[in-house]
This record gives C-alpha cells, structure tokens and sequence, in this order.
C-alpha cells in the first residue's frame, strides 16, 4: 500500500520517544517487547519468507543469550558491547548452520520434528550439565559497555534494542529485495520449479537458517543484557511455539508482520493479566488469550496486517492487488 | 543388573510404550487423516487425568462400580466433548494452511488449561488404584511387580487389537482408509465424509481421554501434565511416519524402551536420548519408519 512505509516510519519514531512519555515500566515493557520482535523477525526469515517452519528457535536464542554470560571476561569488569554481540551473533550462526545442514535433508512436518529435536538436545546439555548453571540459571554481574554507552542504563540499553530492531528491520527487507531474497520466495512458493529453473535449492535454505538463527541469537543477546539473567527455558520448546505463534498472528509473508504480531501478543497478555480491568480474574489470563487467538483465527485467516486491507476493501467495495498470495501457490 | 529387574524395567517399558501408543494413535489419525496438526492432543489426556480424579466422588454416589463406572463414564463425555469439538473447532480448518491449525490449536490448549484451573483447581490430585487391582505378583524372594501396571498393559493391547481389526476388516475402517487417501472422491461415492472425519476426530480424543484415565492412578493428575505428553507423541507419530499405526506402534515402543533404559542405564542423559533418537532416525529415513 501507499501509506504502508510512512506508517512504519511514524511506528519506530513513536517507539523512539516512547521513553520521555512513558514511565520506567512502560519503557520496561516495550524494550521487551522490541527484543520479541527481532527474535519474531529472524523466525519470519524461515518461515514466512523461505516456508520452512522451524520449531526449534529458542534454542539459538538461549545460545546468543549464554553466549553474552558465559564469555564474559569476569565478574568485575565489562565485556565490550561489540565484541560480545559478535561473540553472540556469530555462535547462534554457527550453531543454526550446523542444525541446518542436517535438518534440511528432511521436509514438511518432519523438519519441523528435526529442528525441534535439536533444540530440545541444547535445552538438555545446558539444563543438565554444570558450566551452563543448571535450572537455576546464571546472573550477570556487570553489563557490557562501549565508550559513552552503558548498558547497565535503561535509557541506553532501550536505544540499544531500537536500534537493533530498526538494523534487523531494514536489513531484512533489503535481503527480500536482492537476489537472494527473491530465490529465496520462488522456494517458498514452489521448490520443484525452482529447481528445474537451475537453483541450487539447499545452498540457499541453509543459508537462510544460518542468517536466522544468527538474528535470534542476537535478539538472545540483547534479552540477556536486559535481564541480567538467563536460564534454561530461554531454549525450551514453549518460548519457539510462543514466537511461532506471533508470527502467524501478524501475518506471515509480511516483515513487518512479525513486529505486529510481537506487539499484538505481548500488549494481549499483558491486557489480560492486568488486575485493573480483570480483577482477581486476571490470574486466569490464559482463557482470554486462547480464545483471542482463536477469534484471530476464525475471523483474519490472514494474519493482522491484512487487517486495513480487508477494512478498505469493504469500506471501498474494490478488491486491491492481493500481494500476499503469489500465482502458483498450492492452497 | 540382575534378571528380575531387567524384567521389571521390560515390563515398564512395555506398558509406558503402550500407553504412548495409545495416545499417539490417535494424533496419527487426526494427522494423517484430516489433515490436522493438533497441538491440543495433550489437553485431551489431561481432561482424561482429571476426569478419573473429578468424577469418582459422583459416581461413587450415584451408580457404584468406583473405577470401572468412571472409566465408562468418561469415554462417553470424552467422545461427546470430540464430536462437538469438531464441529465447533476443527470443521472449517481442513481447508485452511497448517499453521492456522496450529495457532488455533495453540489457542485450545491455553483455554483447556485455564478452565481446568477454574474448575479443579491447580493443586496435585492422586487417584486410587481399584482395590481389585491393588495387589502386587510376587516376580522372587524380593520383587514384585503391581498388578495395575498388567492391567494397564493388557488394556492398551486389547485396545490395539481392536484397532487393528476396526481398520482392516470393517467398513469402517475401510471407509476411514479410503478417506485419508482421496476426500473428494470418497465424497461423490456417496459416503458422508463430514460425519466420518467427526468419528475418527471423537475416536482419537476418546483414546487419548481414556490414556489419561487409565494412567491416573499411577502418575496423579496435575497442572500443566499435557504438555509433556504431547511432545513425546509427536515424536512418536514423526519416528513411525506421520498417519501409520502400525508405525506409531513400533516408535512407541521403541520410545518406551529407550526412554526406561536410559533412565536406569545413563540417567545423567536420559531427557535428550528420545530426541537424539528422533533426529538419528529421521536423518537415516527422513519419512519416518513407515512412510505412507
């Protein structure tokens, strides 16, 4: 649409001065919300854009996130912000390129079995064995900084995480436009013919899941400097099926879906749990959830982003150009 | 190790195996046949679980029997509770892309988990074992093995016959065979293909229910007990290939063994050795065992 890149621009300039405007539980809120996002960002990568469906995510989230913890030159001095974010970035890369060279020899729902396997296995190794702190977890004594900027702010590590989530953001929807990007579609759409078109088809997969889980791992990062804590469930199988399912609600095929959806979940769990409105109810929040989801489910088939585009269809009595179906797609 | 325990971790294996069969057979179905990834499938054991603790005071009042009165009780309400889930839920999803099913089933399991905390409360129940049941066989002078784990074996292979013999030598299952393979043409032959889909969909949350209560008095009923279940079963399901019984037989009973031995054999491991399984498996046969 039009208007479609104004909006997102008015979108990151509110989160930009969300801040001076809202209070420091507020601004708590969003920065976590904004890591969710880029963690639902990396998985539409796979899932929206390639048409794998990974269920086994979490696990190079948690890894970004151990990464930052565990190399972390002590417990008394800093870690330098870009080093570590590398250190972070480049292990969850390495870990998903692994994953991926196995796991993509399979197809359909049994990748999805596959991917889930291995992330459970990386649940396992740092729940059970001793360097990864057990179910306890680990704390994270001092934050890294770099020159003027400290993590240990919450002003500074808000920016921090806008400013990844714009870089992770842009850097996609510049990925979708090249080349790359565009095999990468003609994979999801239909894999047959791009392989009769001369594709090499698994070269392009597998580096789609290794630039995915390299992003996860850098939302890990971030969710772990926030915190200052990790533990074990940063790789459960629950946190992969909660951004799988964020991503679905905002709609898959569309980037900015995965930041829709990141938002939409979180505010809705947050709206549900809230014992201003709720009362002593809100302790059974998880019933208005589930039945949001599935009224989401039965009325926007689609995801939220369609939303408007439904809305102008009725409200106008034309049909616009429906992008997000290409020709050629098996329904 | 000596030869009684190996019996008795055998028999363990035995009987977890089945009862994964149980459950997993029909998540097979539903899959295979409709079409449907059902993230809810856990759910459908707990509600079992809780039913066998839930409904014991009542029926005790009012009809007698205690176990075996809860048990019939409950297969009936579960069946009832499938057929209506289908036509409320599920029947506008076959057409739909698997991932819709799985936010809409997502959504399920946190509504099923929410009213059970509303209903039952979120506090750890035991259920008893019936009394006819509660004995132990003497295996030597220091082993016995509880008769209740027989029981449950037994149950689940009788169950397993009947299965076998409803797909391959009825109508039924002759219809539910050819309808797994072509919808539409089932359809113009005449055969009502919605009313079969809401069988096999009731059928599969009855087995899964009836796991659940056979499985109370042994594991007790507690919040959140679903979960863990419905993973094990998609492994199960996926090793097998996804829509074979036959297949989701042997996985859970492989599964059963791996899972029983490492636990005894390598406990430090035991929670990751079913997905290194898994991932061995799908690597050497990316189908699953049984491919259909």
């Amino acid at each position: 649409m039009r208007y479609q890149k104004l909006f997102i621009a008015l979108a990151f300039g509110l989160l930009a001065f969300w801040p001076f405007i809202s209070g420091s539980y507020g601004t708590d809120l969003v920065s976590k919300i904004m890591i969710y996002a880029l963690f639902a960002l990396s998985l539409e990568l796979l899932v929206g854009t390639t048409g794998l469906v990974c269920f086994g995510q979490a696990a190079f989230f948690g890894i970004g996130a151990y990464s930052v913890v565990l190399l972390s030159p002590s417990d008394t001095s800093a870690s330098v912000i870009w080093i570590s974010l590398a250190e972070a970035i480049l292990l969850a890369g390495v870990f998903a390129l692994l994953v991926g060279s196995l796991a993509l020899r399979t197809q359909g729902i049994y990748f999805i079995m596959v991917t889930l396997a291995f992330s459970q296995m990386a649940y396992y190794v740092i729940h059970d064995t001793p360097f990864g702190g057990g179910t306890d977890g680990i704390y994270m004594y001092v934050k890294p900084s770099w020159g003027v900027i400290d993590l240990d702010k919450p002003a500074h590590m808000y920016g921090f995480i806008w400013v990844s989530l714009l870089a992770g953001f842009l850097f996609l929807s510049q990925l979708l436009r090249s080349p790359f990007g565009r095999a990468l579609a003609g994979i999801k759409v239909n894999e047959q013919r791009m392989i009769a078109s001369g594709f090499s088809v698994y070269p392009y997969k597998l580096a789609a899941f290794s630039l995915s889980g390299a992003l996860a791992g850098w939302a890990g990062y971030l969710f772990a400097v926030k915190d200052g804590f990790v533990n074990p469930e940063l790789l459960g199988w629950h946190l992969s099926g909660t951004v799988l399912v964020m991503i679905i609600l905002g709609g898959l095929g569309h980037i900015r879906g995965a930041i829709v959806g990141a938002f939409a979940f979180a505010l809705l769990q947050e709206f549900f749990q809230s014992e201003i409105v709720f009362g002593t109810f809100a302790k059974h929040w998880h019933l208005g959830l589930g039945l949001t989801i599935i009224a989401c489910v039965a009325f926007m088939p689609n995801g939220l982003v369609t939303v408007p585009r439904q809305f102008m269809e009725r409200l106008s009595g034309r049909s616009f150009n429906k992008s997000s179906q290409p020709l050629g797609e098996q329904s | 190790m000596d030869f009684a325990t190996f019996l008795i971790q055998c028999l363990n294996a035995l009987q977890y195996g089945l009862l994964l069969f149980l459950i997993s057979s029909g998540l097979t179905l539903i899959f295979g046949i409709m079409g449907v990834i059902n993230l809810a499938h856990g759910s459908f054991y707990m509600i079992g679980a809780y039913m066998a603790y839930a409904l014991a005071p009542f029926v005790s009042a009012s009809f007698g029997g205690e176990f075996f009165s809860v048990l019939v009780l409950g297969l009936v309400l579960s069946v009832i509770l499938g057929y209506l889930l289908e036509w409320l839920f599920f029947s506008y999803l076959y057409k739909r892309e698997h991932l819709q099913q799985v936010l809409m089933t997502y959504g399920l399991i946190l509504v099923f988990e929410e009213l059970r905390s509303l209903l039952i409360g979120d506090d750890v129940h035991g259920v008893n074992i019936p009394p006819i049941l509660d004995v132990s066989i003497p295996l030597n002078d220091m082993m016995t093995y509880p008769l209740y784990r027989v029981f449950i074996s037994s149950v689940c292979l009788l169950l397993c016959i009947g299965m076998w013999f409803v797909f391959t030598r009825t109508r039924l299952g002759m219809m539910i065979r050819a309808g797994s393979t072509n919808r539409e043409m089932v359809q113009s032959l005449g055969i009502d293909i919605t009313l079969l889909y809401r069988v096999v969909f009731a059928a599969g949350v009855a087995l899964a229910a009836f796991a659940g209560m056979i499985s109370a008095p042994i594991s007790s009923v507690y919040p959140g007990m679903g979960d863990g279940v419905l993973i094990v079963c998609f492994v199960v399901v996926i090793i097998g290939g996804v829509g074979s019984i036959k297949g989701a037989m042997m996985a859970a009973l492989l599964i059963g063994l791996v899972d029983t031995f490492g636990k005894l054999l390598l406990p430090q491991v035991a929670g990751v050795l079913v997905y290194v399984l898994m991932a061995l498996i799908l690597l050497w046969r990316p189908r699953g065992l049984f491919k259909v």
